[in-house]
Parts: structure tokens; sequence; C-alpha cells
């Protein structure tokens, strides 16, 4: 197949995107690892495992007894002395066997199941609850891609293990036992050469299919590029298509595409061969049955009956030992996801509640920083012995360049991180001792990305008090002048939103978020580059609402405009995570320091155009 | 029952399959291929219970150790022959479906690069990724998997009869009694099997997308402390899934057994009419052993049935879902004979357009008229929604105006090619996506060829050089998906570079400045004087200071003109939007020029 050239010369020898699509699929196998994931099989193993185990022991016995019945009983005894009645009685006890392992295998398929459904159930819920509560520090390492994979994916990914794996193994390590046992007594001679064949099918089962499991995680490395550029391509179709970049993307997809094609030939090509062997395998094992059979009968001992349990239980072999190394599989690409699931539940949630956690409800919003210093990593300081006290009720606004520390002030005072050394403290108590989850109820944030989650309206705004009545949330929209908006969509309040669907504009969303704050009546409001993407006109409309909204809290305001900064009780200036100057608009002005450089050299920028 | 389904679907849905035929059919020689070795295969299977027959009745009975070691001999010998064959047939099948996918996500990406915006504005990448994917993959396990599965089923049940006919009447007449039992169970099995998988993938999905804006709103949780209420609300999704899953394995429990079940009271029925026969002397022992063997030949196929018919059904469903993106039409392309030229002067030209975006009610641009000159400056303002950025997606035909001309340089856009067109006008928009690539590959994205000189210049020029240099690899550096890494205000400079790069003389720059601090906007501000110098420029902007110079101001209304012309004369009308604008963002302004000249 001609690859498709790319436009630009420069890209045939480049590679344009990179993806990385290196996880990892399996894990050599681990004792401890193994022994954690059993745990969670404890709280069963009184009820519904020796249910599963008992009809597992039924069924197998039955399995194992048939062969013989039909083979030395039916040929040796019944019809070598043409008894009709035996043979009566014989196909009414294997009917009912049959009808025993009818109904072990009906409850052992329903009680493995029901078992492994709870256990998964039991694994994911612990994994999404633990997450829940890991601190920010946490999520800032890691994409939301990267956390989802583990919640779905690799939790899934168990799933074979702990409905068919576990009870599969015992089922067919009890099943080739029970057949070689069952061999050896009927004929040692006929056993042993027989069983020549069984390494030959551990063999295949194992080394061979792991040289065509390799090939299939190739297969499946090549697809996750793929599908990552393919989802890359329709997000960024825009750009691509403004920039005129179609035909040479389609080289690049050309090359994956074909990459995809190469490596699926190959590992088709490897499965197809194991075939051939497998056949052998078997083929090897009933020629020899075949051959040495008919000559121990005709020289020895041996009955036809006998010969006939031999070729049932011959076909039973195979299927124990490939389902072994299925299994064996299994438990490799287990001891990866188990090993991802464990990272993350070993992580400790690094802002926990004290022993004794102190209520927010006398709390009236006065904030105080001491000493405090913070590193997000172990090379850049954040902020470094920052002091500052702000009186309740007070406006303050955070002014500074990127990377600054504003930001990181504003996630102390809502312990999203605590601070390296130092105490933040509302009205004098340090809010280490103060319970979580009552602070977080009073100290709102409104951030610049606010994210829209999928429901209507009404319940969207509803996030942060779920108790809140439809007309409180009419209310708080109206105080933030939302509910303009808002009436025009479809359905009003109800309409129904969601992240990724561009019903509502970066402004809209703002309002939303405001709304959401009023609702959530904070003691502490902190607005985090609030009002950025909203337009002019909207700005202005929320100007009244800001204010309302910022009236008896103590309120901190990260902005870059000066129309939002002006008007606070408090400037505090902020360089290189210190804090250099503060005071009023109009003393900072006059001192003509860092504050009043930014402020016109914002001005001389915007001139210049 | 349920061949006869299995035809009816066929006969409906032929037309799917006869319309991506283009994909398949060139890969026939595989397929072909494929199934005749499956016939060499199905044979040699067959030859098993056979084998079996003859040892026991001749070999054995006959005390003839000879012909028992030509049977072995010459059963290891089939069955080498059933292995080549096998491989041929599992290797050449796999290669019809891989090699018809393999033309058919290339067609699908084609198609995917030309579809209009207008297209990817209803379509969500979740529904589209599902179809590139899932679909896909139903369709090749259907071509892989699905034609050699019905012809197996088909030849596997006519042999193995044949055989069963040819050693005993009465118990092939028995065995073909049964399958009626088996094959309402298998029917009845997949009618409810079905839907009840369809429901797990359904809730899966739905567990998906609700812990993916758990973990994506996290912030938001945590800001507004909800943990306790998500948990809540994903315990919901967790214990649905689980009880769609056990429901679904309460199927399985309830008709697997019950299937295999009627298989073993066909080997019972047997074992007894069969004894009874072989105690009359009326057949051979070894006759009844490879009924034992037959019985599950035919019993075996019939359980699957149900999983092929299925299998045809949904690669009928996706292969529909693949035609509609094929079938997408492209409304914006190239004209026949369309003018190319390397340089546009860069005049545009506005004549009473109206624009109505499809599946809206309202125009979202009402008679707008205006003209651009070469190297003209226009400012667009008016609140969001207002239809600033539709008229500058109307210039790169990005979507056709509903009436009215655009013209650039005198000539209707309509009669440029797209290249042309896109090749000249340059783009920075408020959202700036970057590709998983490196700096400089995102900077040269929409000119590849270009030299390092010019990438280092063009970031230079757009202030990006300094922070590209402090990056441990800097130009190097490989951004993930959306640029995670870097600051909005670097993400909007390397957006300015890459736009740059391809010195367009129209120049579009929606509310780029929206996101960066107060230093960085003045950074990128500066940075707009460059890219600005000598070729026309539409600033859309909420900020007055950002359009006070520009030749023309357009003040948007609900897509209509509510004023224009240049700032001086704006700022005059008292109770115009503009000067409200103005009052607002200047008050600061003036304040601070007191205080300065204080």
């Amino acid at each position: 197949m001609p690859l498709e050239k790319p436009e630009s010369k420069a890209l045939e020898t480049r590679q344009r995107f990179y993806y990385s699509s290196d996880r990892i699929i399996e894990k050599p196998f681990n004792w401890a690892q193994m022994a954690r994931l059993l745990q969670y099989l404890k709280p069963y193993a009184k009820t519904l495992l020796p249910g599963a185990i008992i009809a597992l022991l039924i069924g197998t016995a039955i399995r194992l007894t048939v062969p013989i019945l039909i083979g030395v009983y039916a040929f040796d005894r019944v019809i070598k002395h043409q008894d009709i009645h035996g043979l009566y009685w014989l196909v009414g006890t294997i009917a009912v066997l049959y009808f025993l392992s009818y109904l072990s295998n009906y409850f052992r398929i329903r009680l493995t199941n029901i078992l492994g459904q709870y256990v998964i159930f039991d694994i994911r819920k612990h994994l999404f609850n633990h997450v829940q509560y890991l601190s920010n520090r946490f999520f800032d390492s890691r994409s939301a891609g990267s956390i989802l994979v583990r919640i779905i994916n690799d939790v899934n990914s168990l799933q074979d293990l702990f409905t068919n794996g576990v009870i599969n193994t015992l089922t067919d390590l009890l099943m080739l036992c029970g057949i070689i046992v069952i061999l050896f007594s009927l004929s040692w001679q006929l056993a042993i050469a027989v069983m020549l064949v069984i390494p030959l099918m551990f063999f295949l089962s194992t080394k061979f299919r792991r040289k065509i499991r390799r090939a299939w995680q190739l297969v499946r490395l090549k697809q996750s590029k793929l599908n990552s550029h393919l989802n890359e391509s329709i997000q960024g179709i825009r750009v691509t298509q403004s920039f005129n970049q179609e035909v040479n993307n389609r080289a690049f997809f050309d090359v994956v595409n074909t990459e995809v094609f190469e490596t699926w030939r190959s590992a088709t090509q490897k499965n197809a061969v194991f075939r051939p062997f497998v056949e052998m395998a078997n083929a090897i094992g009933s020629a020899i049955l075949i051959w040495f059979g008919a000559f121990l009968i005709i020289h020895s001992h041996l009955t036809t009956g006998i010969f006939v349990s031999f070729a049932f239980y011959l076909g039973m072999f195979w299927d124990p030992i490939s389902r072994l190394g299925q299994t064996y599989n299994q438990l490799l690409v287990a001891m990866a996801s188990s090993e991802r699931i464990f990272e993350f539940l070993d992580e400790r949630p690094n802002v926990r509640d004290a022993q004794e956690p102190v209520s927010m409800d006398g709390i009236k919003g006065t904030i105080d920083f001491e000493d405090v210093r913070f590193t997000y990593d172990e090379e850049r300081e954040a902020l470094k012995g920052i002091n500052l006290h702000f009186e309740a009720g007070e406006t303050i606004a955070l002014v500074g360049h990127t990377g600054s520390g504003k930001s990181t002030i504003a996630n102390l005072i809502g312990r999203f991180y605590d601070p390296t050394s130092g105490t933040v403290k509302f009205d004098g108590i340090d809010i280490r001792q103060i319970k979580l989850s009552e602070l977080r109820a009073n100290v709102s944030t409104v951030i610049q990305e606010t994210f829209i989650f999928s429901g209507t309206i009404m319940e969207n705004i509803r996030f942060g008090r779920p108790d809140a009545t439809d007309e409180e949330v009419i209310a708080a929209a109206r105080a933030v002048g939302a509910d303009q908006f808002i009436e025009q969509l479809s359905n009003g309040f109800y309409t129904e939103v969601e992240e990724r669907g561009n019903i509502l504009s970066v402004g809209e969303r703002q309002l939303l978020s405001f709304a959401r704050a009023v609702l959530a009546d904070p003691k502490i409001l902190i607005l985090d580059e609030a009002t950025s993407s909203i337009d002019t006109e909207t700005e202005l409309k929320i100007q009244k609402a800001m204010k309302k909204l910022l009236e008896g809290r103590t309120s901190i305001i990260i902005a870059h405009r000066l129309s939002t900064i002006r008007d606070a009780d408090k400037i505090v200036v902020l360089d290189h995570g210190e804090v250099i100057e503060q005071g009023t608009h109009d003393e900072l002005m006059r001192a003509r320091g860092k504050y009043y450089h930014l402020v016109i050299s914002q001005f001389q920028g915007l001139e210049a155009v | 029952m349920l061949l006869f389904e299995a035809i009816q679907i066929g006969g409906g849905s032929m037309d799917t399959f006869r319309r991506l035929k283009n994909f398949y059919w060139p890969h026939k020689k595989y397929l072909f291929g494929s199934l005749l070795f499956l016939l060499i295969v199905t044979g040699a299977t067959v030859c098993y219970p056979i084998v079996l027959q003859q040892t026991i009745d001749k070999g054995i009975k006959g005390q003839n150790f000879g012909y028992a070691s030509v049977l072995a001999f010459g059963f290891i010998l089939i069955m080498a022959i059933k292995g080549v064959a096998a491989y041929f047939q599992q290797y050449w099948g796999n290669l019809f479906g891989i090699s018809s996918v393999y033309e058919l996500r290339k067609a699908l990406y084609r198609k995917l690069q030309y579809l209009p915006f207008r297209y990817y504005d209803n379509a969500h990448t979740g529904d589209l990724m599902s179809r590139l994917t899932a679909d896909v993959e139903g369709f090749r396990f259907f071509l892989s998997f699905g034609f050699s599965q019905l012809f197996n089923f088909i030849l596997i049940v006519s042999f193995s009869l044949v055989i069963m006919f040819s050693y005993s009447v009465p118990l092939a007449v028995v065995t073909l009694l049964m399958t009626p039992f088996l094959a309402v169970t298998v029917y009845s099995f997949d009618k409810k099997v079905h839907p009840a998988f369809r429901a797990i993938r359904k809730s899966m999905g739905r567990m998906n997308t609700r812990v993916q804006e758990n973990v994506s709103g996290m912030n938001t949780v945590k800001a507004m402390a909800q943990e306790a209420k998500e948990i809540e609300r994903f315990e919901w999704n967790n214990t649905d899934y689980k009880d769609k899953q056990i429901y679904t394995s309460t199927l399985w429990a309830k008709y697997f057994p019950f299937m295999e079940f009627i298989g073993n009271i066909c080997v019972v029925v047997l074992l007894g009419l069969g004894g009874t026969f072989v105690i009359r002397g009326e057949m051979k022992p070894g006759e009844l052993v490879a009924f034992f063997s037959l019985v599950w030949y035919i019993m075996g196929p019939l359980m699957e049935l149900g999983f092929m018919v299925n299998q045809f059904s949904q690669a009928k469903a996706s292969g529909e879902r693949l035609l509609q993106i094929l079938d997408e039409p492209i409304e914006i392309a190239s004209p026949e004979n369309p003018i190319e030229t390397d340089r546009l002067l860069g005049s545009v030209e506005f004549r009473h357009v109206y624009l109505k975006y499809p599946n809206e009610e309202s125009y979202a641009l009402k008679d707008i008229t205006f003209r651009a000159r070469p190297g003209q400056v226009i400012g667009l303002m008016g609140a969001t929604g207002s239809g600033k950025s539709s008229i500058t997606r109307l210039i790169a035909r990005f979507y056709d105006a509903t009436s009215g001309e655009i013209l650039l340089d005198g000539e209707s856009v309509k009669n440029y090619s797209l290249k042309t067109l896109r090749k000249n006008i340059g783009f920075v928009l408020q959202e700036t996506f970057l590709f998983s690539s490196t700096i400089r590959d995102n900077i040269a994205y929409g000119n590849p060829d270009a030299t390092d000189e010019e990438i280092i210049d063009a970031a230079k020029r757009a202030q990006a050089h300094d922070f590209i240099s402090e990056l441990p690899k800097g130009y190097d550096t490989i951004l993930g998906e959306r640029g995670l890494g870097l600051s909005g205000g670097q993400k909007q400079r390397i957006a300015i570079a890459r736009a740059l790069l391809i010195n367009p003389s129209i120049l579009i720059l929606d509310d780029a400045t929206s996101a960066v601090d107060m230093q960085t906007e003045a950074k990128i501000q500066m940075a707009f004087r460059e890219l600005m110098r000598g070729r026309t420029t539409f600033i859309i902007a909420h900020r007055i200071s950002s359009v006070r110079h520009a030749d023309e101001i357009l003040v948007l209304k609900d897509g209509q003109i509510a004023e224009r012309g240049v700032h001086e004369d704006l700022i005059q009308n008292p109770n115009g939007l503009y000067r409200r604008i103005y009052d607002i963002q200047y008050k600061d302004h003036e304040q601070l020029k007191t205080q300065q000249n204080a």
C-alpha cells in the first residue's frame, strides 16, 4: 500500500505529533499484591464464596464421573453382557447426574458472577471515595484522563479475574488432577503414553502464548496512538482547517494507520501459527491412544470401555490447560492494574481534619497569615514568609504577575493545601483545627475555569448547596443578573447543559458560578480571576451584583482589571512569593512603587496599539 | 427459525453492505482463500469420529493392529493438513477484515479533515470517536469472522448429518428432533441477552461520564465541599452497573447450563437407544462412540448461531453509522476553476451579508456592509453573541453567508480555492488549541517547511522566544494534549507565532488577550503591533484600548451594526454603546493620568 505524501517536504522525515501511549499493560506476578487483592473477597468468605465452591465441586465431580459410566460401565458391563436392564439403569443414572450438573452450573455461574461484581463494586467504590478526599496536590500532578482510566479501565480489567479467574482456576486444577488420577487408575501404561502431550500443551499455552500476547500488546499501543491522534484531530479541526493542514495530517494518519495494520497483521499471523500446533498436540494424543490403545487391547488386558473413557478424557484435557494459560495472562494484567489502583489508594490526603476539629460557627472572617511559607515542589518556593492581616468584612485585592503567589494565598485560605511552615488563622484559630467540611462550606471560591456539570442550570447553581429551594436558586441568579440569559434559553432554568456543550459562553458560565457563590452564602469569598473573561457590558451589569456579593464577608479578589481592583479596602502587591506593598489604591499610586508601575505599564501597552 | 431471521436481516441490510463494498471487495481474494481452507478444516474435523469408529469396530474388534497403526498415522497426517489449512483460514480471514478497515479508516479520516465547521458545531467528539473506534471494530469483526462462522456452521452441520445418517438413521433422526428445543432456547436467550448487554454498555458509559465530570470538575467540587454528594451520586452509577452485570449473568446462568443440558439429554437418549441397538447387534459400538462426538458438532454451532445473527445486525448498524459520516455533504469546497494566488492584497468587502446558522432560528448576522482596504485595521466590538466572531469566520469561508456577498480583492470569496483563502488569513483565537507536538512544530503548524531561523524569528516577534528558551528542552519541548503545562498567556503567544509564520495578508485577532495578566497582556499587545504591520487586521476585543486606533470600528448588537466610525467620532455620541463602554474603562485611565501629572 503506497503511503500518502505530505505536502510539506520537511514532514517526510519528521514525526509531527507525539502521544504518550507507553502504559505498561502487565507486570510480573507478585504475591503480596495478590494477597491484597484477595482481601476484597473476605466480606463474602462466609456467604457467596462457599456456595460457589460447593457448586463447582459438584459440577466437576459429575463431569469426571460421566465418561467412566459411558465408557467403562456401558461398554464393558452393559453392552458386553447384553444387559438391557443395566442399560436403562445406566441411562437413568446419567440423566439424573446431568440434571444435577445443570443445577450446579446454574448456581456456580450465578454465585461467581454476583461475587465478582460485588468485589468490583467494592474496589471501585473504595477507589472513588478515596480519590474524592485526596488533596489538590494529588490532582495537580495528574491529568483528568489518567485518573479516569484508573477508576474505569483498571478496575474493569480486574473484572475477569474476579468473576471467572479465581473460580475457574480452582475448577481447572481440580479437573486436571481428577483426570490424571482416573486415567492412572484405569490403565497406567496408557495413561503415561497419553500424557506425553501434556508438557507440549503447557508449553503452548504459556510460552508460545506469551509471544502472541506481546504481539497483541503492540497492537493496542499502536491503536491507542491512533485513537489519541483521532481525538486530537477532531478537537483541533478548526485550527487544522484554518492553517491548511489537511493533507499533511492525512499523511501522518496514514503512517499511524499503516502501523496499526502491520502490527495487527503480525499479531494475527502469530495467532494463526498457534492453531496448527494445538491441532498437532491434540492429534498426537489421539494417535497415541489409537495406536497404543489398540495395541494394549489386542495384546494385553485393556478393554474397549476403558479405551472409550480415555477418548472422552483426552477430549477434556486441552480446555483446562488452555484456560489456565489465559488465567495466568489475566493475572499479569491484573498485577499491572492493581498496582496502579493501590498506588492511588496508598496516597494519603495531606489536608486532613484535626483530632477534635473546631466548628466554624462562631467565626466572623478575620484572616491572618503568620510567617507562611509554601512550596509546590522541591524546587520552587511559592510563598516566602508571608505576614498578612485582613479584617472581617474587608475586600482585599491581590495583585502581581503570574507566579507571584496570589493564587497560592487563595488556595491556603480555602485549605486546599497546608502551608509548608507558618500558620493561617481565622479569628485567631489555626485553620488546621477547623472542621474541614465546615471550612469549605464557608469559604467559596469562584475560579476562572468554572466547571459546568451535566444537568439543568438549576442543578448547576445549586451545586454548592444541594438543599436550596428553586426560589432560592432563582433569587441567587437574579442577584448576579444571570436570570436574563437563563430565561432566554429554551427551557429556562431547566435547560440541560453540559461541560462540552456549546450552549453557554465563557461569560455566562462565569455568571453561573457567581450565582453558585451567592447561593452558598459563604463567610469568606475568593474570586480568582473571576471577571477576566466577561465582556465589558456584562461586567457593567455584574458590578452591582459584585458589590452585593462582597458585602458582609471577607472577600479576596485576584484580578487584572484595574476597575475590579481599585475599590478594594486593601491591595496587596506580591512579587516572587513576597509581599512588597500593601495599602489602598490611592496610597499605592502615590507611593509610585511596583503597583504604580504595573498599572502604568498596562496602560502603556494598551496605548501603544 | 434463527436462520430464517438471519436471512431476513440479511435482505434488509444488504444495502449497507453494498454501499461499503468499495472497502472490502478489493480484498475478496483473502475472503475466498479463507473460505476454501475452511472447507478443508471442517472436513478434517469430522474425520475424528470416523477414525475413532474405525479403530473400535475394525482395529480392536478385528484384532487388526496393523490397521490401527495406519489409522493412528493417517490421523496425524490429516490433522497436520488441518493445522496448515487452519492457519491460512484464520490468517486470511483476519487479513480480509483488517485490510478492509485500513481503507475504511483512511476514508473516514480524509472525510473528517474536510467536513465544514457546521458539522463540528453539532457533533460531539465522544460520539465521533465511538464511531471511529467501536463501529469500525464492529465492522472489522464481522468481516474477519462473520462470514467464515456462517460458512462453518453450514459445513459442519451438513457434514455431521451425512455421517450420522450413514451410521444410523434412527439415531440421526433423534438428534435432529432435539435441535428445535435447543434452537428455541438459543432464540429466547438471544432476545434477552443483547438488550442486557446494551444496558451494561450504557451503564458503563454513564459511569464513565460521571467520573470524567467529577475528576475534571474537581476544583469546583473541592471549592464547594461537595465530596460527599459526589460520592452519593457515584454510588448510584456504581450500583446500577453492578446490577446490570448481575442481571446479565443471571441470564447466562439460566440459559447456558440449560443449553448444555439439552445436549446432554441428547447424549443420554443416544446412549439408551444406541446401546439397545448395539446389544441387539443392529449397530456397531464404534458407531455409537462416534455419535457422542457428532452430537456436539451440531449442538455447539447451534448455540453460537444467536451470536452470529447478532453480530450481523451489529455490523449493519455500525456500517450505517459510518456511512452517515461518509455521506455527509461537504458544502464548503473550492470551486471548479478556483483563483489561486500566492498573496492577496487584503481588501475585504461585505455587501448586505446575512448569516443564519443551521439549527438556529434567528440570524447571527443581519445586513452587514463594510469595506476594509489593504492594511487597514477594523475593530469589532459588542457583547458576547453579538456576531463579532461570525464576521471573521465568513471571510475564511468556515461558513457561507446565507445571503449577500463577501469580496476579497474585489472577487467573491467563493471564487478562490480554500487553500488560497486560508493561506492568506491568519487566526489567533481566544481558546488556543495546541497539538501534542513540539513547540517548534506547533509554531510551524501552518508552514512545516519553515526553517529554524524563521521559527525563532516568529517566536521572538510574538514575545514567546524568552520563555521558550528558558524551558529545559526549549523549542523541542513536547506539549501534551491542549498544551498542558503552559500558562494561558504562553499558549496564546505560541498561537500568535503560529499565525505570524504563515505571513498572512489578513489577520484576525479574536479576543486574544482576555486570560493573561497585565504584564503579559502588555507584551502581547506589543506583539500584535508587530503582527499587524502591512496586513488587513480584524481585532475583536472588549477593551476600547485595543480598538481605538482602528481605521473603522464596528459596534455590533444582535447581529447588526449598531454604530460605526473611528474612535474620535464614536465617543461623541453620548447615548452610544461605545461611549458607555468607554466611560467605564476610561474612568480609571483619566484618573490615572491626573495622578501621574500631579
